[in-house]
């Protein structure tokens, strides 16, 4: 099955779509580069190529983690399936 | 893939070996720039180096100048230079600087002279120059010949998943051949800073990069006026996916593969504990960081983009890759090596480093890159701070 998200590391939080994109509702299949795994997810937004989608639901205060590293805090309650970033994510830096 | 032992360069009198044999007529000064690009214009085969500085700079911001004007013109890629200044002075400082490579370089001065007079001695000098270099021949060079320098722009999360790590990849493959490496970009290793310090191969490299960031840090804080978050991660790059400078950093890094840095060098600065990789105290933005890193000695350069960065130096050719595919399918003309397959996972990274191993080394060997067809020759030099 051809691969719509990638996930750096086991642990992450946050995959990274890599087809042009993806639309609500598409079940994508996601590949896990760390130990070569596929698991499945539907997407709840419309998420373009190179852009994050949450793997699991996330609270306001959580901490995302993307190549099995903290890249940020989260500051808006996000569904497993929506769209991740500036709107909903910032810096720990600054 | 059996990796090529040799390249076929341009032998220096100094030891090294250029992957090109430009002639450069280098001006010392803002104010000189006219006289430079007069001769390049009338010497067919020179280009001239134009730049911004060179007035009553002072301490560390003047050292740098001085640094970034001698090694430009000792790079082996460059044959020979004519130096043109405003000032007798500091025009001798920079041809005695680059003289020390044994390669022919002439100074001249304008004051008491005039741009006209200046412009016809040293077009004199640079065609005898230009016409001794066209003899040149490239010869049998082995690998080790070559300084790679990285640096990546315009990133997205694809330079991240694959593009970054492919010459991570390279990194890993090329170090034990014994080849000279240099990645840079103090700010944009923000969030990773503690997981780079732990890639030093000694406690003291470690200590030295904390060092270097830190000061950096201190300084962002000390000028910033809101969070920075205007400038980092930039509109391309957020347009691109990424999202925090954290998020950049650790894609930043993956450049370096499993390699360890052996020591921290100042911008400009020439490595000198022989081969492996070297981490540079640079600036982040692309032009910048690639003059710096050209005038350490680095005679080929890496860049991987994601939304299309389109930087070209002077003297060291820059290689481009990608893989983003919609960069691969809007803006194609700027890309050297294309690795948009690894996101579709028809191509793996070790497949992916091994045609930009095979890439670096058509380059190496005389191939123009993207950058120099379209004649992007981006000489920025870095001010530290405001001159006298």
């Amino acid at each position: 099955m051809a691969t719509d998200i990638i996930i750096h590391d086991k642990k992450d939080n946050v995959g990274v779509v890599v087809i042009e994109k993806i639309t609500p509702k598409q079940d994508c299949s996601c590949w896990i580069m760390e130990d070569d795994s596929t698991v499945d997810i539907q997407s709840l937004d419309e998420i373009p190529l190179g852009h994050k989608i949450a793997m699991v639901d996330l609270n306001e205060g959580d901490t995302i983690l993307k190549y099995g590293h903290d890249i940020g805090k989260v500051v808006k309650s996000t569904k497993k399936g929506e769209h991740v970033h500036v709107h909903n994510v910032k810096t720990k830096k600054w | 893939m059996e990796i090529p032992k040799s390249f076929l360069g341009y032998k220096r009198e100094n030891g090294r070996a250029g992957t090109r044999n430009h002639v450069i007529i280098l001006p010392v000064d803002d104010i000189s720039n006219a006289c430079a690009e007069a001769v390049a214009n009338n010497i067919k085969g020179t280009i001239a180096l134009p730049h911004s500085y060179g007035r009553l700079q002072f301490g560390a911001d003047l050292e740098l100048h001085f640094r970034t004007m001698i090694g430009t013109g000792c790079n082996p890629n460059v044959a020979a230079v004519i130096v043109i200044g405003i000032e007798p002075k500091w025009t001798k400082k920079i041809v005695d600087g680059i003289a020390k490579t044994g390669k022919p370089v002439e100074g001249f001065h304008i004051e008491r002279t005039g741009d006209i007079v200046t412009t016809m001695k040293a077009s004199k000098k640079a065609q005898e120059f230009v016409i001794w270099a066209s003899e040149k021949q490239r010869e049998e060079c082995p690998l080790s010949d070559l300084w790679i320098s990285v640096k990546c722009g315009e990133s997205d999360t694809t330079s991240g998943l694959a593009a970054n790590p492919t010459v991570g990849n390279l990194m890993d493959k090329l170090e034990p051949l014994g080849v000279h490496l240099c990645f840079g970009e103090t700010s944009e290793l923000t969030g990773a800073e503690k997981v780079c310090a732990t890639r030093g191969a000694t406690k003291e490299a470690s200590e030295k990069f904390m060092n270097t960031w830190n000061a950096y840090n201190d300084f962002i804080l000390k000028e910033a006026t809101d969070d920075l978050s205007e400038s980092q991660p930039t509109a391309g790059n957020i347009a691109g996916g990424l999202t925090t400078i954290e998020e950049k950093a650790f894609g930043n890094f993956q450049k370096i593969g499993n390699c360890k840095f052996i020591d921290v060098l100042e911008p400009a600065e020439e490595p000198t504990k022989g081969k492996g990789l070297y981490f540079m105290d640079t600036s982040s933005a692309a032009a910048e960081c690639v003059t710096l890193q050209a005038a350490a000695g680095f005679n080929i350069h890496l860049f991987p983009t994601g939304q299309g960065n389109i930087v070209g130096n002077p003297i060291e050719p820059v290689v481009k890759l990608t893989a983003n595919p919609l960069t691969v399918k809007g803006m194609g003309e700027h890309i050297d090596c294309d690795v948009s397959k690894i996101l579709s996972r028809e191509m793996n990274l070790s497949e992916a480093g091994d045609e930009l191993i095979k890439t670096t080394l058509r380059v190496a060997n005389g191939r123009l890159t993207c950058a120099e067809a379209l004649g992007h020759k981006e000489f920025v030099m870095t001010k530290l701070y405001r001159s006298a």
